[in-house]
């Protein structure tokens, strides 16, 4: 592991006349004397340099993909340390265990998790980096810190101040506090506002740098010819046509395929087209995702590993006044992020260098060690601009660093691999597909009483290594969540949860709001069936099963009346409703749709209300809640794989469609302010659209759609 | 081959065949253009040709001829284009990859249209996709920075 020291910090710090480097690392072990209140300082780092020319430069530990913490994280840095927020500059940090996530313990993003799980942290740094600040006026000006106050960028005396960079390389000599006491919230200036991006400058010009924009003279561009069938090999190939197309200086075989290096992108795809390979499908070929569904149809009536249970569900069930059973389906997804799949490499001197947009360091860095065959401290990894995520960039087996380090290793050359869009697509790595079968008998007041819920589909996590912690007693989390945990359930006496977790050679992963995305799909669409069955208003019927549950009452009232319900929508249009809890925040959403003469779903606004505890940049809120729905919409009306013989029968943005501009539909978004501990917000948002959407659907045609994308018969 | 890209006569030396989005990323170096789906289904690459937007992944080199070549990176030297500071305003950006193609869309638009409809808008802006769905804030944007220009004029 590279052991950034803070020594070493500094020195490097020092080396570029940088002046405050702020790297305070506590070690671990260091407090193996308990501590008297139990209160310890945050673990492990945070990263704010000083410098002499007033900027502020804050290392980001985790990837901008879109988010929007390039911004927030600073904002709570600069909330704390009190400078000029136009001075303000961001770097993603390199891969070293110091930036680690503090709820995860190895470098990473995802899980809606970076601006929740360092809050403290970077609070805490800006907040050192202000006492060293202080501590550095007061030596110039002999007098003692208490009496000193700082603003905007200076640090002030009566008359006299000091700007933040006059005091940067005195500042940088100060032993950092042992302690600092964070600002309350009521005196905070910066938390809380609107506040607009600071990378936009670089992304409205084109100068942003991206994984796929690195350049270097003798970095080569590699494109490689995978198997049309997941899990299959090459027999063999015959690259004599490749070779002589003008560019392509080699043709090397990886593990994953057929690599073809050249001088750039065109000589490359040239290459591969005039590759010829002969290959071993494997048992992959076999795979037929119609066939799939069928078979995952079968197995939903027969129980599975049990997940949840409480009471009878089995033995209640006949005893219901009223049964109303459904069966949910969605498809295999690709994340199809706007910039595809490519990675950087070079080896040289026992030390692989990696330039690339990931949202997984550590686990690359460990996968490239051992390809590279070196110490897992001689990767290093540039972190550049992600072109999207959406969890694309976090796949445990580290799949598109690994083959871009296998290739380089075969070509002994720096190369950068680059994906095409087909190759995204047909890449796997998808959203699994999946079913739900849901039986619930009702009660004489309409109540659910009885729940018996089966849902199919693969695991993630299984084979990976978080299968260790996610994946307990055959369940893995990430196929039950939002079902498990659903606070309907709760107030069910008997209910029973199963899953089956086929095994596939089509490799799955996280999609944005991951097992949300499927599990809000059912869980909403079938309380709405529920309420319809009771005759029930489905605000009422939700409100009455939720009277416990404060916080999904409050935003499920508040988008419901910023939606106008109960009035009666423009005519033609009808109105759906959905809440789910994800990450940690949660999410209600009222969909208005209308249906055209060729049975086209469209969908005119969607208003969105939106409990994430504290909001630290609610323009950003606001931005990820309407990607974020957005996102869910592409799945929602357009976008579905299929595979035949184990081939994926799309290929690009004409046969997998996502949403563009013109269906985009009003999003209003409601932050309802709120003291509950901090959620996520990049993923929630994303979860209830498909039921919002599928409610207002059969409000309006009296079609109940169970399969996404929604079609109409 | 000559090429006018962003007023500057250049000496180019790539296969007639080579689109033009390569030319521009991997010859000249002008990586502001992005590559996204090399069918123009996704609008990434979008340049001006003679002012009109165009889609650089399908575009053979050799077609250009000495027409004027316009890239984000010639938009403006400093994010001033009024289209750009639209986008600054409505803090548009999410991932940013999509965001160069987006700008010459709409920047293209308004050249021709000053006062585009809101359907005008959904039409010339619908050939560029955004992952992140920063759709409504490039909406607001497009309409932001022509109601700008009815102002100054």
């Amino acid at each position: 592991m590279i052991a950034l020291t803070r020594r070493e910090l500094l020195r490097k710090s020092l080396l570029s006349g940088a002046g405050l480097f702020v790297a305070f690392h506590v070690p671990r072990k260091a407090g193996a004397v308990p501590q008297p209140s139990g209160k310890q300082l945050p673990d492990p780092n945070a990263f704010v340099r000083v410098a002499p020319d007033e900027t502020v430069t804050v290392l980001l530990a985790h990837s901008e993909m879109g988010q929007g913490i390039w911004t927030g994280l600073a904002m709570l840095i600069a909330e704390e340390l009190d400078c000029d927020w136009s001075k303000i500059r961001v770097e993603h940090a390199p891969a070293a265990p110091v930036y680690a996530h503090p709820a995860f313990g190895m470098q990473m993003t995802g899980g809606s998790t970076t601006t929740w799980s360092e809050f403290d942290r970077y609070r805490t740094a800006g907040a050192m980096a202000r006492a060293m600040l202080l501590r550095a006026a007061a030596a110039r000006w002999k007098t003692d810190a208490k009496r000193l106050r700082t603003e905007n960028g200076f640090v002030l005396r009566g008359n006299d101040r000091l700007s933040y960079g006059q005091l940067a390389v005195a500042a940088q000599a100060q032993t950092p506090p042992k302690s600092v006491k964070l600002k309350d919230r009521k005196n905070w200036k910066i938390i809380g506002k609107p506040t607009r991006r600071l990378d936009t400058p670089e992304k409205i010009t084109g100068k942003a740098q991206f994984g796929m924009d690195v350049r270097f003279p003798e970095l080569r561009t590699a494109l490689v010819a995978r198997s049309p069938v997941f899990g299959g090999k090459v027999r063999s190939f015959d690259a004599s046509k490749a070779t002589s197309i003008k560019g392509v200086e080699q043709v090397v075989q990886v593990p994953s395929g057929v690599a073809v290096v050249a001088t750039n992108f065109w000589s490359a795809k040239l290459g591969r087209d005039a590759l010829v390979i002969d290959w071993d499908p494997g048992p992959g070929a076999s795979v037929d995702s119609g066939k799939l569904l069928e078979s995952y149809r079968a197995q939903a009536q027969t129980k599975g590993t049990v997940a949840a249970q409480q009471g009878d569900a089995e033995e209640a069930l006949p005893h219901s006044s009223k049964r109303v059973v459904a069966e949910y389906d969605v498809p295999y997804l690709a994340h199809a992020t706007m910039e595809p799949l490519n990675c950087a490499v070079r080896l040289a001197d026992g030390h692989c260098e990696i330039w690339t947009g990931t949202q997984f360091q550590t686990m690359d860095q460990m996968s490239a060690a051992r390809i590279a065959g070196v110490p897992q401290e001689n990767v290093s990894i540039h972190t550049q601009f992600l072109g999207g995520g959406f969890g694309r960039r976090a796949t445990p087996a580290s799949d598109f660093v690994s083959e871009a380090v296998h290739v380089a290793k075969a070509a002994g050359v720096p190369v950068k691999t680059v994906w095409t869009r087909e190759d995204d697509i047909r890449g796997g790595y998808y959203r699994p597909m999946f079913l739900h079968r849901i039986e619930v008998g009702l009660d004489d007041k309409g109540r659910p009483f009885a729940w018996k819920h089966t849902i199919v589909g693969q695991s993630i996590l299984a084979g990976t290594p978080f299968e260790q912690f996610m994946v307990k007693n055959g369940v893995d989390s990430a196929s039950v969540e939002g079902v498990v945990d659903s606070p309907y359930l709760e107030s069910v006496p008997a209910r029973l949860v199963t899953l089956h977790s086929p095994r596939l050679e089509v490799p799955v992963l996280w999609w944005r709001s991951v097992g949300n995305t499927h599990t809000a799909f059912a869980m909403e669409s079938m309380i709405d069936e529920l309420a319809w069955a009771a005759r029930r208003d489905p605000l009422d019927y939700r409100s009455a099963l939720l009277a416990d549950k404060p916080r999904h009452l409050r935003a499920l009232k508040t988008a419901a009346e910023k939606a106008g319900w109960g009035k009666a929508p423009p005519k033609g249009r009808a109105r759906g409703l959905a809440v789910h809890e994800s990450f940690g925040s949660i999410i209600a959403q009222a969909a208005e749709v209308s249906v055209d003469e060729h049975k086209e779903i469209h969908v005119h606004k969607v208003t969105c209300a939106v409990d994430c505890g504290t909001a630290i940049n609610p323009l950003g809120v606001e931005a990820q809640v309407q990607g974020a729905v957005a996102f869910g919409l592409s799945a929602v009306l357009q976008s579905e794989l299929t595979l035949k013989d184990g081939r994926v029968e799309q290929s690009n943005f004409h046969d997998y469609e996502v949403l563009r501009l013109p269906d985009m539909p009003e999003v209003a978004v409601h932050i309802i302010e709120s003291d509950a501990k901090m959620g996520g917000i990049g993923e929630p948002a994303t979860a209830p659209i498909s039921a919002a959407v599928a409610n207002a659907v059969y409000a309006l045609t009296k079609q109940r759609l169970r399969s996404l994308p929604l079609r109409l018969a | 081959m000559r090429l006018n890209v962003n007023g500057t006569e250049r000496q180019v030396d790539a296969p007639d065949d080579m689109p033009l989005l390569w030319v521009l990323r991997d010859v000249l170096g002008l990586t502001g253009t992005k590559f996204g789906c090399g069918m123009a289904q996704c609008g990434a690459c979008t340049v001006h040709i003679e002012g009109q937007a165009v889609r650089s992944c399908v575009l053979p080199v050799s077609a250009v001829g000495n027409r004027m070549v316009t890239t984000i990176e010639g938009l403006s030297s400093d994010g001033s284009h009024p289209v750009q500071r639209a986008w600054a305003e409505q803090d548009v950006v999410q991932c940013g990859y999509c965001q160069p193609g987006q700008i010459m869309s709409a920047a293209a638009l308004l050249a021709q249209n000053p006062e585009p409809t809101d359907q005008e808008i959904d039409l010339a802006m619908a050939g560029n996709i955004c992952r992140c769905g920063t759709y409504q804030r490039i909406r607001e944007a497009v309409r932001s920075a022509a109601s700008k220009r009815r102002a100054e004029r």
